[in-house]
């Protein structure tokens, strides 16, 4: 087994290269992915090594850049656009949601749309406004659409590789702010038979509280558990990696286990994920519950000024706040 | 004569001795290639802008044969409008008067070629070889429309307006990238759209790509007057087909009531694409006779002597009067295609009845390709749910 140190962001960049490697009908088309590599450098020297024709430099058009991808999908190419940053994504919208999500269904089947829509998300990195939105709510409540989230480096060299190889879109959200987070890499993963794109994952085990997260939140989530093992209790954290559709048996079983649930995510509340997760939760696992699901997000205001996002963002204490007050019914 | 109607074209050396008649009655009219007047006598050749002499040369069969098209499709449409007002379909969206743009652009298309249309272009679906049966399903409601885009060459139909510029030019690009370009028996495309898409982001970025990516495309708008209830003053300043030099490619004005120029102008075109020199626009000018859909009420916003006047520039009336001058087609001829036209929408009024209902659990297949547990659960549970009435057979 070939094991390497990298950042999450030098993962995703190998994981890459693996699928263009893999299959010469990938693409990677989006605003400056070529020579900069992107802003985020995340397709660092993929151009230079596949050239122009499978590294696409593109005008500055997000709506183009998805809609181009619809057309070369229909030709037979699998697309990886880029997004540059969350906040910029709502002008493909349209694309996305009405096009993208709907041709495979439109068609009744005649026509694939494997097309990958990667979009580094999140805040925590001191940015201006627009570059540190969590959108996934948008997508995943969209049918057609898969929504999955990476939030460490094994996980985001394994899925970017297996979202490409997917026959159905996938919105590939890359916690930008974990870009820099280094782990071990096993880069003799087999694609086709690692653990799957759409699965969550118990990443904690723990007997006291399940703690739901996601992209950057899980090292929140982590670190948390970690906090509270001091204090004597024990959280379960779970990695839901799929957000669109959600893989919930894994945490069926630990809340029935633990009898209390927090989920946390960078999203506004309202109408997010994590009133998806409760109600379900809710519904599944009633009897089992000591408390109500609680919510740990971003607040419901526009993503603020960046002397503020420590504010707005869930952090340890917030965390560790929700798992006291779950012991409070 | 009306603005926009004869064009200031330079005419080519076989010019009909009409040619004298050729100059719009308003500066600064911008020119529309023309090949056969309202009135159905026949220019030989148009040489446009660029040089480009536009003619075709068609056996008397072909003749006939485009003017079987024009019957055929007009009379389908106005029995597609038909069973709209019966109850039959949910919605419908006429061509009436767009029927040569339709024709003249369809037929222009090789085999290989590939259409991304609106959801009016029932004439080019037609001249694609699709049963035309297969849009009214999507209108009745019974399917989202039923044609393999692959298999014929002819994109799914487009609600969402300009969309389908995006997806036309990202194949095409696939088109240059697989190498299909540059010889007589290269791959181009064609993407559909109207007046008011114009306006639309998509269609500009459309027009960026296209550009920068030299895509082997013609972008075909058929302005016919009116998005909607709004007119071309709330589109544009400019002639639309003036909109490509500002992208970097050309683009061109043809009479859209005139199968004959509308196949010369989009065949010209397509073939610059093929051989990998790029884009063009083809504006072609003509007028939406009927409502926008079968919702629309067009008397609200524009007034009859408009419409007459366009109905003196037929599409069909003047390939007919063609086709009797020069002694090509004979009483018998005319009424054969009627009757021919007669049986066609009978029997697509037919089948149109007879279309099944689709079965509820259906509307969970292929919302993914690779499936979805959760969607599963939901088809369980209302499969479930219909089973809990006495005699279910869904």
């Amino acid at each position: 087994m070939a094991t390497e140190t990298l950042t999450l962001g030098r993962a995703l960049t190998l994981g890459l290269r693996r699928a263009l490697e893999h299959d010469p009908k990938v693409v990677i088309m989006g605003e400056d992915v070529g020579k900069l590599g992107g802003v985020f450098r995340i397709t660092d020297q993929l151009q230079k090594d596949f050239g122009e024709n499978r590294v696409i430099d593109t005008p500055l058009a997000e709506s183009g850049i998805i809609g181009t991808a619809v057309g070369l999908a229909i030709r037979g190419y699998r697309p990886i656009c880029e997004i540059q940053f969350d906040g910029f994504v709502y002008p493909a919208y349209d694309q996305i949601v009405s096009q993208v999500a709907k041709m495979h269904y439109r068609s009744q089947g005649k026509v694939k749309m494997p097309i990958v829509i990667r979009i580094p998300f999140g805040g925590g990195i001191g940015a201006v406004e627009h570059h540190s939105e969590s959108p996934e709510a948008y997508f995943a409540h969209t049918a057609g659409l898969k929504v999955v989230a990476c939030s460490n480096p094994q996980d985001a060299y394994v899925m970017i590789q297996q979202a490409v190889r997917s026959d159905d879109p996938v919105v590939f959200l890359e916690p930008k702010r974990r870009y820099h987070e280094k782990g071990r890499v096993d880069t003799d993963t087999e694609v086709a038979t690692a653990y799957p794109l759409n699965a969550s994952r118990v990443v904690r085990s723990g007997s006291d509280v399940t703690v739901l997260a996601y992209g950057p939140m899980v090292r929140t989530a982590l670190d948390a558990a970690t906090a509270a093992e001091e204090d004597g209790r024990s959280l379960e954290v779970i990695d839901l990696r799929t957000l669109s559709p959600f893989d919930l048996d894994p945490v069926y079983d630990s809340v029935r286990r633990t009898g209390r649930c927090v989920v946390v995510h960078e999203a506004p509340s309202n109408v997010g994920l994590g009133a998806e997760l409760a109600a379900r939760i809710t519904e599944n696992c009633f009897y089992s519950l000591e408390s109500p699901v609680l919510r740990v997000t971003g607040f419901d205001t526009p993503y603020p000024a960046a002397r503020l996002e420590e504010d707005y963002l869930p952090n340890l204490d917030r965390v560790l706040d929700a798992v006291d007050r779950t012991f409070g019914w | 004569m009306a603005k926009g109607d004869r064009g200031t074209t330079t005419r080519g050396k076989r010019a009909t001795p009409r040619a004298g008649r050729s100059r719009s009655g308003r500066a600064g009219d911008p020119e529309l290639v023309q090949l056969l007047t309202p009135e159905g006598e026949r220019i030989d050749s148009v040489t446009g802008p660029d040089g480009t002499e536009y003619t075709v040369d068609f056996t008397d069969e072909e003749y006939r044969g485009l003017y079987r098209d024009l019957v055929v499709i007009r009379k389908l449409d106005a029995e597609a409008t038909a069973l709209q007002r019966q109850g039959e379909l949910g919605i419908w969206a006429s061509l009436l008067g767009q029927e040569a743009a339709q024709v003249g652009s369809g037929r222009a298309l090789r085999p290989q070629d590939m259409a991304f249309p609106t959801y009016r272009e029932h004439g080019v679906l037609y001249c694609r070889g699709i049963d035309p049966i297969m849009p009214l399903g999507l209108f009745r409601g019974v399917d989202q429309g039923g044609w393999d885009p692959n298999e014929f060459k002819f994109n799914m139909y487009t609600i969402v307006i300009g969309a389908q510029t995006l997806h036309a030019t990202g194949y095409a690009m696939g088109i240059t990238m697989d190498g299909k370009t540059g010889t007589d028996d290269g791959e181009a495309v064609i993407a559909y759209f109207g007046d008011g898409a114009t306006s639309q982001g998509d269609v500009n970025e459309a027009f960026v790509w296209s550009s920068v990516f030299n895509a082997p495309i013609v972008f075909f708008c058929q302005n016919n007057q009116y998005a909607i209830s709004e007119p071309l003053e709330r589109q544009t300043r400019i002639p639309l087909y003036q909109r490509s030099s500002g992208f970097g490619f050309p683009g061109i004005r043809v009479d859209g009531n005139d199968v004959l120029a509308t196949y010369a102008v989009t065949r010209a075109a397509l073939d610059n694409a093929r051989h990998g020199q790029g884009p063009t626009m083809i504006e072609a000018y003509t007028y939406r006779m009927g409502a926008h859909t079968t919702t629309d009420d067009p008397t609200r916003y524009r007034i009859a002597s408009e419409v007459e006047a366009w109905q003196a520039k037929d599409p069909i009336a003047r390939v007919r009067a063609f086709l009797e001058k020069q002694q090509i087609a004979d009483e018998a001829f005319f009424a054969g295609v009627d009757e021919e036209a007669k049986q066609e929408s009978l029997s697509l009024r037919e089948r149109v009845l007879a279309m099944p209902d689709p079965q509820p659990l259906t509307l969970f297949d292929h919302v993914h390709a690779e499936g979805s547990p959760e969607v599963d659960a939901q088809r369980d549970q209302l499969a479930a749910y219909l089973d809990s009435f006495e005699g279910s057979t869904h």
